[in-house]
């Protein structure tokens, strides 16, 4: 084991685990100020429940030895998961690491989801969501499975993270519904300097995403962690300059998306393809995310912030371009097709539609099981009233004028008791 | 005794006090308001969402004066408040059938009259 190794990888480790609340800022900050707090608890939720779900099967799942084309249960409960080496850092570290991954994956596709999912609901769905697409998935690349070893790339997971995210965020965008306002109201941001703290986070801890799937502080590490850096500086440039070409004027929150749909593209690329070819990663997937932005307002579905175009589309053109743009003198097992291996594209494209069919079924099933189970869909009431006082008895931006303290003694005597089931059991059935 | 509601623009509400004080006018209370009153919206966009702005931020003032105060208010805030704009606002006299002065419980003409004149007067009457 390298030290220099253990040291990046557990800076890495922690870097990655902050993009999940900084990911609970950005969206909570693009929703209404009275679901704020449940669209933070969204993310920050994962980090317990995935985690955990992570440690005492995912893992196993996706990188114990293959039993019938995912990981089997060797690694399960963590057993065989200890301070050997895996690679030139501690097993149980590696672990660890991914298990960042998972958490920020399945937090992702909240946004498709905000101001109107029900939050026990929410939480079942992507705790099994992580155990039943992100650990099959997450093999296939990364665990020794069929799309690794057939030559896909993926350095830090375009494939694996992103497109996963987008596609189940499409699915349960149309599962759930539109919500009651949407596309009748106006429905704008609460907190825009929220989203920007959220997306300058984000972009801090991608350095560990990225930079750390190199799993060493090497010369790939230093490349990955450059091109993070470049990649959204140049998607920045493009999507500022749509920006000013469509309304005369540069937005905050187009910069705070521009950020994320810049990180996205690079991260299938980071550790593969030399920096100039990371900005021309970041300048490209501008356009089509901008685009998808700008058409998906204008439909039925509401995706309410944007996870299809950010990370689907984003991951989808960041995959493709790796096969573009992949360099074997900068580090990547294979070349692309700007040097001289086209089937490179083909084989990015493969896993692309195999992840985007696998994720869309997978994905479906979950949500109509978890229906079947109880509702996933918050009452119309309780949209009204914003979830956070419904789903969660808490206020985001509470003052203290108007509330009278229960004193222990009153307590017994309220008939009237928390605010959910005494709404939910005046016959909500909408 | 007059009640005088002002609603003005925000960024002109310093203007509007630093005039009330020199005039004297110093009982009054301000609140935030959005109101519309006929000027154009202005335009914002949220990624692909274009939203029109159409209720715009105003400062609501309440002033109670008594009678020979009134036509000073009056002056002081059309002068301090105006732009010439569309959405300059609005100034409303209003009848005051009663006012109290909490503290002391003086009332009516007593109870708008500012502190240092009326420091020796009578509390309750």
């Amino acid at each position: 084991m390298v030290g220099s190794d253990i040291g990046w990888m557990l800076m890495s480790t922690a870097l990655v685990l902050l993009m999940t609340p900084a990911l609970g800022f950005f969206y909570a900050g693009l929703v209404r100020s009275k679901n704020s707090l449940n669209t933070l608890m969204m993310s920050v939720v994962s980090m317990g429940f995935v985690g955990l779900a992570w440690a005492l099967l995912g893992y196993s799942l996706a990188f114990a030895p293959e039993v019938a084309g995912i990981g089997g249960i060797d690694h399960a409960l963590l057993r065989g998961v200890g301070l050997e080496a895996k690679g030139t850092i501690p097993h149980l570290l590696f672990m660890a690491f991914q298990g960042t991954f998972a958490i920020i994956t399945t937090a992702l596709i909240s946004g498709a989801i905000v101001e109107r999912m029900r939050f026990p609901a929410y939480v079942a769905f992507i705790t099994a969501w992580s155990l039943l697409v992100y650990a099959p998935v997450a093999h296939w690349v990364w665990g020794g499975g069929w799309l690794g070893r057939l030559g896909a790339l993926d350095f830090a997971g375009g494939t694996v993270v992103h497109i996963t995210a987008g596609t189940a965020a499409f699915v349960a965008a149309v599962i759930l519904g539109p919500r009651k306002d949407y596309a009748r109201q106006a429905l704008v941001p609460h907190s825009v300097p929220l989203t920007v703290l959220g997306a300058g986070l984000l972009w801090f801890g991608w350095f560990g995403f990225n930079g750390g799937s190199a799993l060493a502080a090497n010369g790939q590490a230093a490349l990955a962690f450059v091109n993070t850096m470049f990649a959204p500086a140049a998607t920045l440039v493009v999507w500022t300059i749509l920006d000013m070409m469509r309304t005369a004027k540069a937005t905050a929150v187009g910069i705070a998306t521009a950020i994320v749909v810049g990180l996205v593209a690079v991260t299938p690329a980071a550790g593969y393809v030399s920096p100039l070819g990371a900005m021309a990663i970041g300048a490209l997937a501008a356009f089509p995310s901008y685009l998808a932005v700008l058409v998906r307002a204008r439909t039925r579905l509401d995706d309410s912030l944007d996870v299809v175009a950010a990370h689907g589309v984003g991951g989808v053109v960041g995959a493709l371009l790796t096969g573009v743009l992949a360099q074997r003198s900068w580090g990547s097992p294979a070349d692309g097709l700007l040097f001289g291996n086209p089937s490179q594209l083909g084989i990015q494209a493969l896993a692309v539609v195999v992840v985007i069919a696998f994720t869309a079924a997978v994905t479906t099933g979950i949500l109509l099981l978890v229906k079947v189970v109880s509702p996933i869909r918050a009452a119309l009431r309780h949209e009204g009233i914003g979830l956070d006082v419904s789903e969660h008895g808490e206020e985001a931006y509470g003052h203290s004028e108007g509330a009278v303290l229960v004193l222990p003694e009153m307590r017994a005597a309220m008939t009237v008791a928390p605010l959910a089931p005494a709404f939910g059991a005046q016959g909500d059935k909408a | 005794m007059k009640l005088v509601v002002a609603i003005i623009r925000p960024e002109c509400l310093t203007a509007v006090l630093e005039g009330l004080f020199q005039a004297d006018v110093r009982g009054l209370t301000i609140t935030r308001a959005q109101g519309h009153g006929g000027e154009t919206e202005h335009v914002e966009t949220y990624r692909g969402t274009t939203v029109k702005m159409a209720l715009a931020e105003k400062v609501r003032l309440e002033i109670g004066v008594s009678d020979h105060f009134v036509e000073p208010t009056i002056a002081t805030i059309l002068a301090a408040a105006r732009t010439g704009e569309v959405g300059d606002g609005k100034v409303f006299v209003l009848p005051v059938e009663r006012v109290y002065r909490i503290r002391t419980g003086e009332h009516d003409q007593a109870a708008v009259t500012p502190v240092q004149e009326s420091a020796a007067g009578t509390p309750g009457e």
